[in-house]
């Protein structure tokens, strides 16, 4: 069964990225994460996102396209990316979330079970 | 009367008498979903009533009154299973006597304590199971100390309540045959509610703390009981381990591993109880997994008084615990103690010949195999088991201790 580990971070998470006494832990925590997710041979696919501050939204407004600057969601913590898992249960994929570097440092991780494509 | 007042009591009530009254109502009905339920209301109109018409004499007997007048109008109404109410009218006749007289309800918690960890029940339903029929622990913080979805715990609870009442499992402690197999699920199940928190080495967060003290709460009832000696092994371990709780993190909020712990915040009366209720487990002669857990953490704790590890002692207790009880925490801990004891490199030898497979994504295991490599300068291996150690690391301060030691590695390898 897949499950996506949807990481939201929080702003210093996001400023760590950029930050030169920081960024080597933050990234070195996040590889390693990846890392033994690939080992125990669980991981699907996954993406890391840039900055909330890149992002660009896109809706239909009665029939107008409006295009906005910014995530959609205003929340304290977002969306810095997500992994697709492979593993038996829900059980499971908490235990993974719960190593997730985002959910150590402060932020929240949701887990989905992710839609049965019929093959 | 103060609303204040009554509310303290009727806390206390809960705190004091919930298990206790869960088990009297279950062990006569065999259902404890029901008997929860009725307590509950129970405790509701004691919230209501008492504060109009005083605290009654016999708390206890009140609410065990409620409780079974509940059940009994439950089972009438739903007009099914009607065999159970005459049962249910005896009971009411039983609390009614006790209302009236100075005699205490019999006390059916071991029971319910066995029949949580019977084996008919589902091994990961035993710890919920004895924390909330027991403590009356909710689902939501159950399910949060042992990281599964709430309503999926709620599922479990309700299942293996079910199990209870339709397999008839008997309210009895277990003959003198089974006893010490049965008695190893119950404190098993114990030792896991104690081990939900291993990971909260901060116990910043008091949502986080876990749930240790109720671990404790448990085997001081299991104790006073059952007064065997692996249940005041248990005790005592848990104790142990609990009285280094404040040494665990420094002043900044750095974790500080064991070995490095300032002895002058180890709580002293929690190590003391553990001492005593050691040597009253030793008396017995009977020893046991959970005894010689303890008295590795007794020999750490004489840290305080002599001001050295008896690394040595330690070794020798491991040696029986690999032989009473190969885990793979005692695998772990034995190569970590020879490393500390004898040399590091036989050490690593223990550590290397664990099965791989075992160990993948058992955390410990690559933070002490990180340690020992990079003692043994096997930089490049040492790195890619800090890598592994981190990543499976849960726990914010022991995964920033892991990166320091990362990074203390690197800048020695290449400076």
């Amino acid at each position: 069964m897949n499950y996506t580990i949807l990481a939201y971070e929080t702003a210093e998470a996001y400023s760590a990225r950029t930050d030169p006494n920081k960024q080597e832990n933050y990234r070195a925590g996040w590889m390693a994460y990846s890392q033994v997710l690939r080992e125990a041979g669980i991981l699907v696919t996954g993406a890391g996102l840039q900055a909330p501050d890149t992002s660009t939204t896109v809706k239909l407004h009665n029939g107008q396209r409006m295009v906005q600057d910014g995530p959609y969601a205003d929340t304290k913590e977002q969306l810095g990316g997500f992994y697709v898992i492979n593993v038996p249960d829900l059980d499971t994929a908490l235990g993974w979330a719960a190593r997730c570097p985002a959910a150590i440092a402060g932020g929240v991780v949701e887990v989905r079970p992710n839609i049965q494509m019929p093959s | 009367m103060e609303d204040i007042d009554v509310r303290r009591v009727i806390e206390t009530a809960a705190r004091d008498s919930y298990g206790r009254l869960v088990a009297f109502l279950a062990a006569r009905s065999r259902d404890v979903s029901a008997a929860e339920d009725a307590l509950a209301d129970a405790f509701a109109s004691a919230l209501e009533t008492w504060p109009r018409n005083g605290i009654p004499g016999k708390p206890e007997a009140w609410l065990l009154t409620v409780a079974r007048n509940r059940m009994t109008d439950a089972r009438r109404h739903a007009r099914v299973r009607s065999e159970a109410v005459p049962t249910l009218l005896m009971i009411a006749d039983e609390a009614h006597a006790m209302a009236d007289s100075n005699i205490s309800f019999p006390d059916e918690r071991l029971n319910l304590l066995f029949i949580c960890a019977h084996s008919a029940i589902e091994a990961k339903a035993r710890t919920p199971l004895m924390l909330q029929t027991l403590l009356g622990l909710d689902a939501v913080r159950i399910a949060s100390a042992f990281l599964v979805q709430p309503a999926a715990m709620g599922q479990r609870l309700a299942r293996a309540k079910r199990k209870i009442r339709d397999a008839k499992i008997a309210f009895e402690v277990p003959v003198a045959s089974e006893l010490p197999a049965r008695l190893e699920a119950v404190l098993d199940a114990i030792y896991a509610a104690y081990g939900s928190s291993w990971d909260d080495v901060a116990g910043a967060d008091p949502r986080r703390r876990g749930l240790s003290l109720e671990a404790i709460d448990l085997c001081r009832m299991l104790l006073r009981l059952m007064p065997e000696p692996e249940v005041n092994g248990l005790l005592a371990l848990m104790l142990y381990c609990e009285s280094r709780h404040k040494a665990r993190r420094n002043a900044g909020g750095d974790y500080v591993p064991l070995s490095e712990q300032d002895t002058a915040h180890w709580s002293r009366p929690m190590i003391d109880e553990a001492e005593q209720l050691l040597k009253t487990a030793a008396r017995s002669g009977r020893i046991g997994r959970f005894q010689l857990e303890a008295a590795i953490q007794s020999v750490h704790a004489q840290r305080a008084v002599t001001g050295h590890t008896d690394w040595e002692a330690i070794a020798l207790l491991y040696e029986g615990l690999v032989v009473h009880a190969p885990t793979i925490g005692a695998l772990v801990g034995r190569a970590a103690v020879v490393a500390e004891a004898r040399d590091t490199a036989v050490g690593w030898g223990l550590l290397e010949v664990i099965p791989t497979e075992t160990v993948k994504c058992y955390q410990p295991y690559w933070a002490l195999a990180a340690h020992l490599l990079a003692r043994l300068q096997r930089t490049d291996e040492a790195r890619t088991a800090y890598g592994h150690a981190i990543g499976l690391c849960e726990e914010p301060a022991m995964r920033e201790f892991l990166t320091r030691q990362l990074q203390t590695l690197s800048a020695s390898s290449t400076g």
